[in-house]
């Protein structure tokens, strides 16, 4: 008996008139995969530094997400300490271990931090963006030994923290800057792409916010470091 | 195990539809909010019109290729740690998973929605051997509750008014308070939020579709608004992607110029909330992420369309635009259509997925507007193709008798303009003088079909070729 891979794979060349060997098709493909050709880019993310950080910022609004903007990192665990207070949260976040997120002076806050992945028991994460898409206000999230993924969607609030200077135009130009951190073909385990925070229409076509995922996601933007 | 089609009884689906209140209330939500959302997306995207030309040419590239990019696909799963399942069939399909939940011990099995999972019939499967599917989106999870497919492709309880959410929830949440208010569609989501939550941190194995499958990468794509796909594969200890051959994409790059066309087609959302990117199982060192990865890869179907007639329609992407604008889904919604795909892009896959003999009454649920094919992200043309399966349902005998009698004497006289013109003037002129004095017929006989709904007008003596003669012949 032959495999089903084989059997699906002959039945596919069958239909398409081909023996898979031929060296025109086997180019395109090796071809295509090399060069990743970038296709139709839209035009309204392709600003500036600080353009492409306003439109970030107003595309995340857009779609539910607040925002608020820090000149340094060092001002992220006083801003978190206060949108906890305001939203009557208890003064506990988890972090998981970034070192861009754990070399933050939380001493200086009441705010009790936990490290590690979530189990499903906090109200409020708090993550570090590997980037961010100006086009749609999106945020990019990567998973790895300092990043659970846990955190992106198990708690109530998530909070996402991340720098100016990575806020890129486009979708295209964040998979250029992943290969040159991971190597050509590979990625992290998980990549998130996240746009504002979790929502269904699925009763009556109403838009509710907070189906599964967080119900509020608040990004502080870092502008200089 | 699959769902058996239903598709033959279409006129019977419909008439049951067209009567069904509850229905026809939940339609109403329809018919307004997706049209008006998805023009306002693609006319707030320049770029929105090569965008679809940019995603049709990716898709064309790829079933040309599609061997080969399923070949270098496998080996980069297999790289990251993951392995793929081919199955030729849904039978092969289910006893994959199966196999795989029996050796991870499963008892509970959370799902993110997939549409390959109902065309395979997963769940009836998986509780016949014992275990719990669990649905977790929350459409999903109130058909589940209430025993039915879905009625749309990313709106999967469409054609369910709160009010029967609310009941359904009353009769199987009986843990809970049975005084609790849920009269507001946010309680609804919140109760279905804290039972599903514990449902995800106990689930041993959890399975997904996908939206793409990346070549390069060997990288699932899903694209979720409410987080439980994302839940559902990152919480168990196994991952099982469930996937057809189509969903193959050779790069990033390409997933990311389908995904500008994909939500706003769908929703009209510029980017859906969760779009994710799993490559393999957990790394060393990962804090979280399933221990185990696996891809089972489906062609049912699929490869046989290849090079044909029906190639086209394997670049659909699920977006759902077709059947927001169509206005026959409008009037009867999903679940007439009897089996898993509805709307346009179902009468045109359902024939080629289980025949023509059992779904051939599919393409001739359609007025031919076009408005399909003007709002398919990939370009599809499915009027065209709903003529083909329609041109080889007559071709193999399997329209009804009245019809095809009907039809060879339209076709005789057709063929014969003078006498064509001789039957059509005595036949206006007998009903114009029969109609005169009421000027509309209450009934008529062959045309019961039409007067039961409404009057037929009376023709005023002169066919349309004759007035054209008489007032434009001198030119």
């Amino acid at each position: 008996m032959t495999s089903a891979r084989d059997d699906i794979l002959a039945g596919i060349r069958r239909s398409l008139g081909v023996s898979g060997s031929e060296r025109i098709r086997r180019q395109a493909v090796e071809e295509r995969i090399e060069r990743a050709p970038r296709g139709v880019i839209p035009a309204r993310g392709q600003l500036d530094a600080a353009g492409r950080a306003d439109l970030f910022r107003a595309r995340a609004e857009a779609v539910q997400a607040t925002v608020e903007v820090l000149s340094r990192p060092d001002l992220v665990p006083l801003a978190v300490a206060s949108y906890l207070r305001v939203n009557n949260l208890p003064a506990a976040v988890r972090i998981g271990a970034d070192p861009y997120l754990v070399a933050m002076p939380w001493e200086n806050t009441a705010v009790e931090v936990n490290h590690g992945r979530s189990d499903g028991h906090d109200l409020t994460s708090v993550s570090h963006a590997t980037a961010g898409v100006a086009e749609t206000g999106t945020l990019v999230l990567t998973s790895g030994e300092t990043n659970p993924t846990t955190l992106n969607f198990l708690p109530d609030n998530h909070v996402v923290v991340l720098r100016s200077a990575d806020i890129a135009g486009d979708y295209e130009a964040v998979w250029a800057r992943l290969r040159k951190a991971h190597g050509k073909g590979t990625l992290p385990r998980t990549v998130n792409f996240i746009t504002g925070p979790s929502r269904s229409a699925d009763i009556e076509q109403k838009l509710l916010l907070g189906a599964h995922g967080p119900r509020k996601l608040h990004i502080v933007l870092v502008e200089n470091g | 195990m699959s769902i058996e089609p239903t598709s033959k009884d279409f006129k019977g689906n419909a008439h049951r539809a067209l009567n069904d209140p509850n229905l026809q209330k939940a339609m109403g939500f329809v018919r307004v909010g997706f049209i008006e959302k998805r023009a306002v997306a693609a006319a707030g995207l320049p770029e929105f019109e090569a965008l679809r030309d940019s995603a049709r040419e990716i898709k064309d590239h790829t079933l040309a290729h599609l061997d080969l990019y399923i070949e270098q696909y496998e080996k980069k799963v297999v790289e990251a740690g993951g392995t793929l399942h081919f199955a030729r069939d849904a039978a092969e399909a289910r006893e994959h998973i199966l196999a795989i939940c029996k050796a991870a011990n499963a008892k509970i099995v959370t799902k993110g929605k997939s549409m390959i999972a109902e065309e395979i019939g997963i769940n009836a499967h998986l509780e016949a051997n014992g275990m719990t599917p669990v649905e977790t989106d929350l459409g999903e999870y109130i058909i589940q509750l209430r025993g039915e497919i879905p009625s749309h492709i990313i709106a999967p309880a469409v054609h369910v008014t709160q009010d029967q959410v609310e009941a359904d929830f009353r009769r199987v949440h009986t843990h809970l308070d049975p005084k609790r208010d849920l009269t507001e569609p946010a309680s609804l989501l919140g109760e279905a939020r804290a039972v599903l939550r514990d449902r995800f941190l106990t689930a041993d194995v959890g399975i997904t579709g996908a939206n793409f499958l990346i070549a390069e990468t060997g990288t699932s794509v899903i694209v979720t608004n409410e987080g439980n796909g994302d839940l559902t594969q990152i919480l168990p200890r196994v991952h099982i992607v469930l996937a057809s051959i189509e969903k193959l994409t050779p790069t990033l790059e390409d997933v990311s110029q389908i995904l500008r066309v994909l939500a706003r087609s769908a929703t009209g959302q510029e980017m859906s909330v969760y779009t994710t990117f799993s490559t393999g199982p957990r790394r060393p060192g990962d804090p979280d992420g399933p221990e185990e990865y696996h891809v089972v890869l489906l062609d049912n179907g699929r490869s046989s369309m290849l090079g044909g007639a029906f190639e086209e329609m394997l670049r659909c992407i699920r977006c759902g635009a077709c059947m927001n604008h169509c206005p026959v889904y409008h009037a009867v919604g999903g679940h007439a259509y009897g089996w898993v795909y509805p709307g346009p892009m179902g009468a045109v896959l359902t024939p080629s997925l289980v025949g023509v003999d059992k779904a051939g009454h599919l393409p001739n649920a359609s007025t031919f507007c076009g408005r399909c094919e003007s709002v398919c992200p990939m370009r599809i043309p499915l009027p065209r193709m709903m003529r083909h399966w329609r041109e080889r349902e007559f071709e193999r005998n399997l329209a009804p008798a009245v019809a095809r009698s009907g039809l060879g004497l339209w076709a005789f006289l057709a063929r014969r303009p003078k006498l064509y013109a001789l039957a059509t003037r005595a036949a206006i002129w007998g009903m114009g003088r029969l109609g005169a004095k009421k000027g509309r017929f209450a009934s008529l006989p062959l045309a019961g079909g039409w007067t039961k709904y409404r009057d037929l007008a009376a023709p005023e003596g002169e066919t349309f070729q004759a007035r054209w003669k008489r007032e434009r012949g001198g030119r």
